[in-house]
């Protein structure tokens, strides 16, 4: 009988998958040699899984829309200007905001593995980090546009900006028609994550 | 629309391998973008990755090469290891927490 064979043996734990082994083995050696602290992986996963995240990009690209001398400053030196807001950190050394204008559209890609500007935007999507994406992004960037539902006006140009380890992008989107009258943080709620890597627009007041 | 940052634990434990040895001085970043997006174009050429679990798969085997190659971790070593953690779970019972010696 198929069902018969836990007669004898107890049922042991579940076996990990095979890469799952591979990570306790790392972490085993590593952490013998003195090289890692298990309570500071520890950190760094609850600083990425629940405190960094696309809310802190969402409140660069509102305080831009409101002010125009942060804007100024964060075309200039977005590292600078992220960081009087208090965002800094690993993979935020060197940060360039590019701009959408009627006459461009930009989107950010990572065709080496995933460069992204975790401080601003948290850990990228799995999309993001797709052979699909990165392979079509470059090449045929308003089909992928389609394939997230958007369709720019003919006349304007998609630039395509590739993020390195050195360099990460923050598309600074633009500013929806119908907001004059609403503030930092209602604007914030309107700039979505796809909208920062340009793969999105911010969203129209409801 | 909230996805979890990580879909299995082990993901992110593998990330937070990582960005710990690179905040140790164990490698660069550039270092690791090299090797890791090397590891990803080898696994991308025999299926197109998803960049779900096989993104991580990926990510566990450029943390294996990157460590054997700058000498921090022996390649013998980490196979025993792995075969150690297998053993255990195979032999410790369902609920009871699963050690190595």
């Amino acid at each position: 009988m198929p069902h018969d064979h836990a007669d004898d043996a107890p049922p042991h734990s579940l076996l990990p998958p095979d890469p799952e082994l591979r990570v306790k083995a790392l972490e085993t050696l590593l952490t013998r040699k003195g090289l890692i602290d298990p309570a500071a992986l520890d950190e760094i996963i609850e600083t990425y899984a629940h405190k960094v995240g696309p809310r802190n990009g969402a409140a660069v690209v509102a305080r831009a829309w409101i002010d125009p001398d942060f804007r100024k400053r964060l075309l200039k030196d977005a590292t600078a200007a992220v960081a009087e807001m208090g965002f800094t950190g690993r993979q935020g050394e060197h940060v360039v905001a590019v701009e959408n204008t009627p006459e461009q559209h930009n989107m950010v890609v990572c065709t080496l593995c995933s460069c992204y500007p975790w401080p601003l935007l948290g850990i990228p999507p799995g999309w993001y980090k797709s052979d699909a994406y990165r392979a079509r992004a470059v090449r045929e960037p308003r089909k992928v546009l389609a394939d997230f539902g958007l369709t720019l006006p003919e006349g304007q140009r998609v630039r395509v900006w590739d993020s390195t380890a050195e360099v990460r992008y923050l598309v600074l989107p633009m500013r929806p028609v119908g907001t004059e009258g609403l503030d930092e943080s209602a604007l914030a709620a309107l700039v979505s994550r796809d909208a920062m890597i340009g793969t999105a627009l911010a969203e129209a007041p409801t | 629309m909230t996805e979890p940052v990580f879909e299995a634990p082990w993901h992110a434990q593998a990330f937070a391998l990582a960005v710990s040895l690179e905040a140790g001085g164990a490698f660069t970043w550039p270092e690791w973008t090299q090797t890791f997006g090397a590891v990803l174009a080898q696994h991308g050429l025999s299926k197109e990755l998803d960049g779900g679990d096989d993104y991580f798969v990926a990510w566990v085997a450029a943390l294996e090469r990157i460590c054997t190659e700058k000498g921090i971790a022996g390649a013998e070593d980490l196979r025993a290891l792995r075969a150690a953690w297998e053993d255990a779970y195979t032999a410790t019972p369902h609920g009871e927490s699963v050690r190595i010696g």
